[in-house]
């Protein structure tokens, strides 16, 4: 692809717009796919991954519009570019499938998830926990004498970098929703 | 709005849509509706041995017809007995539509009597299943099923309808009243990617065309318009399996099926081209061999309706999205409109090339006086029955691959096969579908021992309705392509490959009640084949042929085109560590 070819509005992973198309580097992609909110239609996309040998890193799933009875699947995959494009293209054909946005690919886009993270102790590890909270923006949602429940909302990276941080001072377990994800802008 | 039950909506919607022939199998999930079904005389039913032999049988009438097929079984083994046939018929693009039956919704997820998670279990070899809970919604979901299976790339749709679905009421939903579905996938080619299409046949030094399966999906006047693009362009043509008689054998363009026992000078050109025009077919690996060296010097263009079909394993330089039928009226437009230009200088030295090619004879075989030939029995075959109105059905192996490379294939519709799955038992109860189909035609199945054995329980069903289907059975005893494999890659350990308790087909004949002819002298062959095919009813023709024939040409696997082994020189060792892994 030469340079020429560069999109309008390029993500700041804009560089991929000059990959190959046929290039064997491993990327990551978010995945929009609006299906119809029908019971058996996750079973399929996800059976598609499975069937296919796809991965599935990151799959958040819930009803968007009630009324249009359509359901928002953000699934985070991991591929060649080749791959990347087989795997839109096999979801773009399931009869369910309304739409599928590679958001990666297509510009600028916003990912977020929420984590909620129990980390226990006592003493300095404790206050450390709490002081760590604040720099993250993380709230206490549960607070015990010798436990805190923090919740926070953020990249994917930004919650492994939290939890990495609290795993030292006691962190005993994390719940996390995957990924949301939207593009910017109108 | 019409009130009825549930059962009556199925019958009612069969009707809607068209349908004169159901193949199925009844049992107690399904009983309202066989009740329904004995009450009316619009659709046929024919009660069939076995559910995969329904499916098979759908998917026979379907191939042959154009029209879906329609099955119906019980639930829990009826429902898994079909998964075989609803596979054949994904990996081959055959609308089908499957009715199963259901314990009742109240029962559902109690391991009920015969249940089973059929929508589960059907999910990856079905198009699109459901799971219909409420009889309010389940005309509309016949209709969509139907719009489903037959629109964009076709497939087989399952509908499983609880009992007491099909025993409560509820408002009939009209065929026009349904709720048209949101899926209406692309069927109108990019022009401007046609356009660029065009550019690579106005200048094409080697060109080739290489068809697959759904110029046949795509209808009958798709394989008109093929026929006057190769005739005007006078480019050589070559078709997958699937695709056989979109282009006639006999026209002078055709070089024959290609792949891994396709033609020499079929793969050769597809070796050597400078621009492969894919239409409808998929790039599969009987197709390519090593995917590296698949010809390596082309500009490959691709029609495809289904748009994962493309870039999928071999990258193109124009894919393009769009039904063929509507996709070549463009071409053929686009391209005349510009003066149906062609490279006039070099396509002679393209055809010259080719004429060596076809010199080689690559199907040449050597003869005998005592022994049957297998491929010697379908020439006789072809010979004898040429002209007549005929349809071929094959089980799968090495007798398949003859079949495809000895019989000529005038028109499309003619030629059923197992092309994807490769399911042995496919050919016998797809033969009896073709029949149902078109009564007074020539079906005949071209059949190994083995394949027929799989399913030869159809054989009551064929009597039953007087389906005078014709079974060819190239016997030699053994699991030919397997045999055949062990002989080239381990060393001629014939591990299971051969049967020793084989039934005699002549007394299975009489058993069914219908006739059975044994041969093994090629002298009798033309008078055996001509009592086949003067017998007014169906036939087991037990034809003992070479037991250790091998099928050539053939590509081994993991090696490219141009390493082809044409007959029986020196086999052993030819295919490497990395080639015995692949099948």
């Amino acid at each position: 692809m030469s340079a020429l070819n560069i999109k309008k509005g390029s993500t700041s992973h804009s560089a991929y717009e000059l990959r190959d198309p046929n290039g064997d580097v491993i990327e990551s992609h978010t995945l929009a796919v609006v299906v119809d909110n029908e019971s058996g239609v996750l079973a399929r996309v996800i059976g598609l991954f499975s069937g296919r040998g796809y991965n599935i890193d990151s799959l958040t799933v819930a009803e968007v519009d009630h009324e249009g009875h359509l359901s928002r699947i953000t699934v985070v995959t991991r591929g060649t570019p080749p791959v990347i494009a087989q795997i839109k293209a096999q979801l773009d054909r399931l009869v369910p499938v309304h739409e599928v946005h590679d958001l990666t690919a297509e510009g600028p886009s916003v990912q977020r998830e929420l984590a909620l993270f129990k980390v226990s102790g006592k003493g300095e590890a404790r206050i450390e926990a709490l002081r760590l909270a604040e720099i993250f923006r993380a709230n206490v949602v549960d607070s015990t004498l010798e436990s805190f429940v923090f919740e926070m909302t953020g990249t994917p990276e930004k919650i492994d970098a939290f939890a990495d941080l609290m795993r030292p001072l006691g962190l005993r377990e994390i719940a996390r929703t995957g990924v949301a994800a939207l593009s910017r802008g109108a | 709005m019409r009130q009825m039950t549930g059962a009556r909506m199925v019958v009612q919607a069969l009707k809607d849509q068209g349908v004169e022939v159901v193949f199925g199998y009844p049992g107690g999930a399904v009983l309202p509706i066989y009740d329904e079904i004995f009450q009316q005389n619009d659709i046929q039913h024919i009660l069939v041995r076995h559910e995969q032999g329904a499916v098979h049988m759908a998917e026979g009438y379907a191939r042959s017809t154009g029209k879906p097929g329609v099955a119906l079984v019980t639930s829990g083994p009826g429902a898994t007995n079909a998964v075989t046939g609803l596979t054949d018929a994904l990996m081959d693009s055959i609308p089908l539509i499957v009715i199963s039956g259901q314990v009742p919704t109240f029962m559902i997820g109690t391991d009920g009597f015969q249940e089973a998670d059929t929508v589960g279990i059907t999910r990856p070899c079905t198009k699109m299943n459901w799971l219909v809970k409420d009889t309010a919604k389940l005309a509309e979901t016949m209709h969509q099923a139907f719009h489903v299976a037959t629109h964009g790339r076709p497939g087989p749709v399952l509908i499983d309808i609880p009992k007491d679905v099909q025993f409560a009421t509820a408002d009939y939903t009209p065929r026009e009243a349904a709720k048209v579905s949101h899926y209406q996938p692309r069927v109108r080619g990019d022009e401007a990617l046609i356009a660029k299409l065009v550019d690579l046949i106005e200048t094409a030094e080697r060109p080739v065309f290489y068809t697959g399966g759904g110029v046949i999906n795509s209808g009958r006047t798709a394989s008109v318009l093929l026929r006057d693009l190769v005739a005007e362009t006078d480019f050589p043509i070559t078709s997958t399996l699937m695709g056989l008689g979109s282009y006639p054998a006999s026209g002078k363009n055709w070089l024959g099926m290609l792949g891994m026992h396709g033609l020499y000078e079929a793969n050769l050109a597809m070796h050597g081209c400078d621009v492969m025009i894919n239409i409808g077919a998929r790039f599969d690996d009987r197709i390519t061999g090593r995917i590296k060296d698949f010809s390596p010097h082309s500009k490959k263009a691709h029609i495809d309706i289904d748009p994962s079909s493309i870039n999928k394993v071999v990258r193109v330089d124009v894919g393009i999205v769009g039904d063929v039928t509507l996709v070549l009226e463009e071409v053929l437009r686009q391209w005349r409109a510009r003066g149906s230009k062609t490279n006039r200088a070099a396509l002679p030295k393209w055809w010259a090339q080719i004429t060596e090619w076809r010199a080689v004879k690559c199907l040449t075989y050597k003869n005998s006086s005592t022994v049957i030939k297998p491929q010697y029995a379908l020439e006789r075959l072809e010979a004898l029955t040429k002209g007549m109105d005929r349809y071929i059905t094959t089980e799968v192996g090495q007798h398949q691959m003859w079949a495809a490379q000895f019989l000529g294939f005038e028109d499309p519709h003619r030629w059923m096969t197992s092309g994807g799955l490769g399911t042995m038992g496919y050919g016998l109860p797809a033969s009896i579908g073709v029949q149902v189909a078109h009564p007074d035609a020539l079906v005949i199945n071209v059949a190994g021992e083995a394949s027929w054995l799989m399913n030869m329980q159809e054989m009551g069903t064929a009597m039953q309705f007087r389906a005078p289907v014709k079974q060819f059975i190239l016997n030699n005893e053994r699991l030919g392509m397997v045999r055949q494999w062990q002989e080239l890659l381990h060393g001629e350990r014939y591990s299971s490959s051969w049967s020793e308790a084989l039934p005699d087909f002549v007394k299975l004949a009489e058993a069914f009640g219908c006739k059975g002819i044994r041969i093994d002298d090629p002298a009798d062959l033309d008078e055996a084949i001509k009592e086949m095919l003067a017998y007014n009813g169906p036939v087991i023709f037990d034809c003992r042929v070479e037991k250790h024939e091998n099928c050539f040409p053939m590509i081994p696997s993991g090696k490219p085109h141009n390493e082809m082994l044409l007959g029986d020189a020196d086999t052993q060792g030819v295919i490497g560590s990395k080639g015995a892994v692949l099948v």
